[in-house]
């Protein structure tokens, strides 16, 4: 427990050694930490923008899709206007296709049953001519009878 | 050792003695053509070794991910640099007060940290190396703790004596500082210049003194309780053997707190005595 001058040559190291970590070790490491505590915070920020454009994002999504639910309503009920009409020009035409076919079926069978009737009277004139030849052949002239079966059958009209 | 074995007052001394420049224990207690040459040699080892582990973790430092040395360095850098934040208040002064409170730190708890290899170790190592030189090995002195020695404490204590002088009168001017040495504590007024000064100076030489002193005590007081713990076990009995481990494991554990806080001690009154040289009174 001696006082010399060791006191003397540690006082000087200890300087020394001050010295060094003054100009070769605290300025790096600070710095070091320093640059970490700018990245951590920079991080930080980036996070919070990112969580916030997310949120962001998020509210146009459903914004988008609302949208398109609508639009697509809209096709769907101007889809079904289209077809309904498509199926009523169709039903409107085929009603009057068949009353066409109704009416062009109507005229001919009223033509035909002209043409039987004539047809018929021609025949009737002929039978009742015929009849009437066998009936009056010795009798009277065939001229005269002519004439007026021609009359009846105008008659008969 | 050689011969017939030392008594346990001749191993305690043999211990508590310093390998100096002259070769024998030294007689006064003041003697400044001596210098211990262990002590010396101990602490700038260990000093170099300090500067070029913290050298290590600044050279590769970055702003990424630290490895864990650079972490652990980071943090003892962050710790000091938070204190040092805390107690002065001049960004100027703690871009040399910070690492040196760092370096102070780190240094003199290796130092201490030297306390806890076995106390016959080093020093038997060192008989060898004597004797095998030629040398008689009873003078083989060796102490392998530099904070242990009453000078080397001193001379740290001495040094942060200096800069509390330098930033006195760098913070305050020189005119300044005198003027607050015969002006404070107690006020200005003519009566009271001598005592004001008188207290002063019994100031800063308490305050150089007790911190050179409190880290000398401590490492002292726990290099002597290691010295006795192996006397118990130099007596070669059950009891002294089982003695020795369990004193010894318990006093190295204790001891590892010791050391921390004593470094620990010294960085903070280095940072508050130097805190106080910026402030007036």
């Amino acid at each position: 427990m001696n006082l010399n001058a060791t006191l003397i040559a540690q006082l000087v190291v200890f300087f020394i050694l001050a010295w060094f970590t003054m100009k070769f070790v605290w300025p790096p490491i600070v710095k070091a930490l320093d640059e970490r505590a700018k990245k951590i915070a920079d991080g930080l920020t980036a996070a919070d923008k990112a969580k916030s454009d997310l949120a962001l994002a998020e509210k146009k999504v459903v914004e988008e899709l609302r949208k398109a639910r609508e639009s697509a309503g809209d096709v769907r009920a101007s889809a079904e206007k289209q077809a309904s009409l498509l199926v009523d020009e169709a039903r409107a035409e085929a009603n009057r296709i068949i009353a066409a076919a109704r009416e062009a079926a109507e005229t001919e069978a009223g033509a035909a049953a002209q043409r039987a009737k004539e047809a018929l009277r021609d025949q009737v004139a002929h039978l009742a001519v015929a009849g009437a030849e066998k009936i009056l052949r010795r009798e009277i002239n065939t001229q005269v009878h002519a004439e007026l079966l021609a009359n009846l059958k105008q008659e008969l009209q | 050792m050689a011969g017939n074995a030392p008594t346990a007052s001749e191993y305690v001394v043999h211990h508590l003695t310093h390998l100096n420049s002259t070769g024998h224990a030294q007689k006064n207690i003041v003697d400044w053509s001596v210098i211990n040459l262990d002590s010396m040699f101990y602490s700038i080892s260990i000093g170099l070794l300090t500067v070029f582990l913290l050298w290590l973790a600044a050279r590769k430092a970055t702003s990424g991910v630290p490895g864990r040395f650079q972490g652990f360095v980071e943090m003892m850098v962050e710790v000091v640099a938070d204190q040092a934040k805390g107690i002065i208040h001049s960004a100027e002064s703690r871009k040399f007060v910070a690492p040196l409170a760092l370096t102070v730190f780190v240094w003199i708890f290796l130092m201490n940290a030297m306390d806890l290899l076995p106390v016959d170790l080093l020093p038997r190592i060192w008989e060898g190396v004597y004797a095998s030189a030629g040398g008689d090995p009873h003078h083989a002195y060796m102490r392998i703790v530099p904070t242990a020695d009453l000078s080397a404490t001193l001379g740290m204590s001495s040094g942060v004596l200096l800069l509390c002088l330098y930033y006195n009168i760098k913070i305050k001017g020189l005119s300044g500082w005198i003027h607050e040495l015969f002006t404070a504590p107690f006020g200005s007024h003519p009566l009271l210049y001598p005592i004001n000064f008188a207290m002063q100076i019994i100031e800063f030489v308490a305050k150089t003194v007790s911190h050179g002193m409190r880290l000398f005590g401590n490492m002292y007081a726990g290099e002597l309780i290691f010295i006795l713990i192996a006397l118990l076990g130099s007596t070669a009995t059950v009891f002294g053997f089982v003695g020795h481990v369990v004193a010894g494991s318990i006093w190295a554990v204790f001891h590892i707190l010791i050391i921390t806080l004593q470094a620990f001690i010294f960085m903070m009154l280095t940072l508050v005595y130097i805190g106080q040289a910026h402030e007036g009174h």
